[in-house]
């Protein structure tokens, strides 16, 4: 078992938050949150969050959506009960491909949004009535905050740092205990 | 402050006098060349076809340019500030492609070359051998009516283009002001307005005409979109040159990573413009419809495929990815390729309905022409970009596009 200490660096604008950022992991400290009114782009690399795997799951989402497309209008159109298409043949499925490209083209984007959308509400576990993981509700106001948790020696050196980079309150909340890894 | 003045290397102006030279040898050579004296309709059509095909190519990047140039004010986007000068050098080639076009427009009403079936002599006099009924019932619609109209497209968006390149580099030199941003914002405004219904109705008076007998009101968008994508590609080819030269320091990777992103997404918008109009005349089925598609079945399918593989699947496997859309080689390579791709979309909407059944495949005729266009082009870009600084000064926007960060 390890004692962490949380601390709460709250600041009033991004740019310092950043530098703050920068400079706390300059020193080998490990940023476990950062809490923000609004996203703010670049700010994954700064704080150390590895590269999202979304537009992987995006990707696959979309290939299965044009494949259960193709294989609806096939069974359907030129299977089970052969469609005349104005006028088209309709033996094979190439012989009317124009005519079903709209329809695989909708499905790919009905399945990858969807399934994007809910992955990452899953993922981010947004579901109906969870509760809210948000430490101080000031950051969704106007207040930025960077959440760490630290052992004792890191957290004089982490409080040092929020200070010198600009941040208006450096809260110490107690300490938390974790299983170790 | 990192150099703002850009000097054209003697280099790079070798190379656009390498690629003219090669171009005026094509033309001479294919006037020489291409003579059918079997065919008494013929008149050196594929020579001329090939000059009016890079003519309108190079014209339509910088009336692009210019139309993008004017999004950006009129959306009041912040993001490409600093690469607005090099927008403003593509858009005013428009002025010089303008001049090819109307002296090729001159010629036809001359009867020098026959690209437009409509300009023939008699087309719409019963007992003419050159009598037409279906062109002699909307004759109104061509002879001053369309000179009319072809003036006006020319002289309206010139007139908008220069003066908002005027209004950008006065902007330079007043202090402390942004008064001729907001004036570049509502000249934008009117400029979109026009641009949104001349860009259709251009497309159709100048392209959509060859093929006399045939219409489709989806053209003029599917023109746009293409040539939109090669203004696109030709400013971004422009930027990573510049980067690489050492200028631009302060347009961002996140920058060009946009400027990519308009890559891949105009490259959809087109091939979505080009399947919707295909797949209606398909579905239809109607001959006078269906006849602008057989002729390029019957002699350019391998061209037709080549169009729409490349530029479809080329920007859709390579240019997904953000990673890709950050590489300045990426960008470059792809980019190349879909230029040669947009410019061959140009040839087949000309070609069918000029040379026809003439046609041989592509032939030295096309590249070098091309390449004597593409070198007049870059001469006249180069010279743009040297006639003014690379970066806007006092524009609103310009602190938030140097921050610019995707």
């Amino acid at each position: 078992m390890v004692t962490k200490q949380v601390i709460h660096g709250i600041y009033d604008d991004e740019v310092p938050l950043l530098e703050g950022c920068k400079k706390l992991r300059a020193a080998g400290i490990r940023i476990k949150d950062v809490f923000t009114p609004f996203p703010i782009h670049g700010i994954d690399p700064i704080i150390g969050v590895p590269r999202t795997r979304l537009a992987i799951c995006a990707f696959l989402y979309g290939l299965t959506g044009a494949a259960l497309a193709t294989w609806m209008m096939w069974y359907m159109m030129v299977t089970d009960w052969p469609t005349d298409i104005g006028g088209k043949p309709s033996f094979e499925y190439f012989m009317a491909v124009p005519a079903f490209i709209p329809i695989t083209f909708e499905s790919t984007v009905f399945c990858a949004a969807h399934g994007l959308a809910l992955t990452y509400l899953l993922r981010c576990w947004l579901v109906p009535g969870a509760k809210a993981k948000n430490p101080d509700p000031r950051t969704t106001d106007d207040k930025f905050m960077i959440y760490l948790e630290l052992n004792d020696e890191q957290s004089v050196k982490a409080g040092e740092i929020l200070t010198a980079t600009g941040a208006s309150e450096v809260n110490h909340k107690g300490t938390i205990t974790e299983k170790e890894h | 402050m990192s150099n703002l003045n850009f000097t054209i290397p003697s280099k790079a102006k070798m190379f656009t006098y390498i690629l003219m030279a090669i171009g005026v040898i094509s033309i001479i050579a294919s006037f020489l060349t291409d003579t059918q004296p079997e065919d008494a309709q013929y008149h050196q059509t594929r020579t001329w076809a090939n000059i009016f095909i890079d003519s309108f190519f190079f014209m339509a990047i910088g009336l692009a340019a210019a139309f993008f140039m004017g999004l950006q004010y009129a959306a009041e986007a912040g993001w490409a500030t600093t690469i607005k000068r090099i927008i403003e050098a593509v858009a005013w080639y428009l002025p010089y492609g303008l001049c090819f076009m109307l002296l090729l427009f001159i010629l036809g009403q001359l009867h020098v070359h026959h690209i437009y079936h409509w300009m023939a002599e008699g087309v719409a006099d019963v007992g003419s051998p050159n009598y037409d009924a279906g062109v002699a019932a909307k004759i109104g619609y061509f002879g001053w009516f369309w000179w009319l109209r072809t003036i006006l497209y020319m002289a309206g968006w010139v007139f908008f283009t220069w003066k908002l390149r005027k209004n950008s580099i006065e902007a330079d030199n007043a202090i402390g002001t942004d008064t001729h941003h907001w004036k570049n914002v509502k000249l934008s405004a009117w400029f979109m307005v026009l641009f949104a219904v001349t860009s259709s109705t251009s497309a159709w008076d100048w392209l959509m005409s060859i093929d006399t007998h045939w219409f489709s009101t989806l053209y003029g968008w599917y023109m746009f979109s293409g040539m939109w994508v090669s203004a696109i590609i030709t400013i971004i080819m422009l930027i990573v040159w510049l980067k690489r030269l050492g200028y631009l320091e302060n347009v961002t990777e996140s920058t060009v990573h946009d400027m990519g992103k308009w890559m891949f997404a105009i490259s959809f918008l087109w091939t979505y413009l080009y399947f919707s109009q295909f797949m209606l005349i398909w579905y239809a089925d109607i001959p006078e419809e269906v006849i602008y598609f057989q002729q390029r079945w019957e002699n350019f399918k391998p061209l037709m495929w080549t169009v729409l593989g490349i530029n479809f699947a080329f920007p859709m496997i390579l240019l997904m990815s953000r990673d890709a859309k950050r590489n300045f080689w990426f960008l470059t390579i792809v980019g190349t390729v879909i230029f040669i791709g947009h410019w061959l979309d140009v040839v087949m909407m000309v070609m069918p309905g000029t040379v026809g059944h003439h046609w041989t495949g592509l032939s030295w005729m096309e590249f070098g022409i091309f390449a004597g266009f593409l070198g007049f082009f870059i001469n006249i870009l180069l010279r743009n970009l040297a006639s003014r600084p690379l970066q806007v000064k006092n524009h609103p926007y310009l602190d938030e596009a140097i921050h610019h960060t995707t």
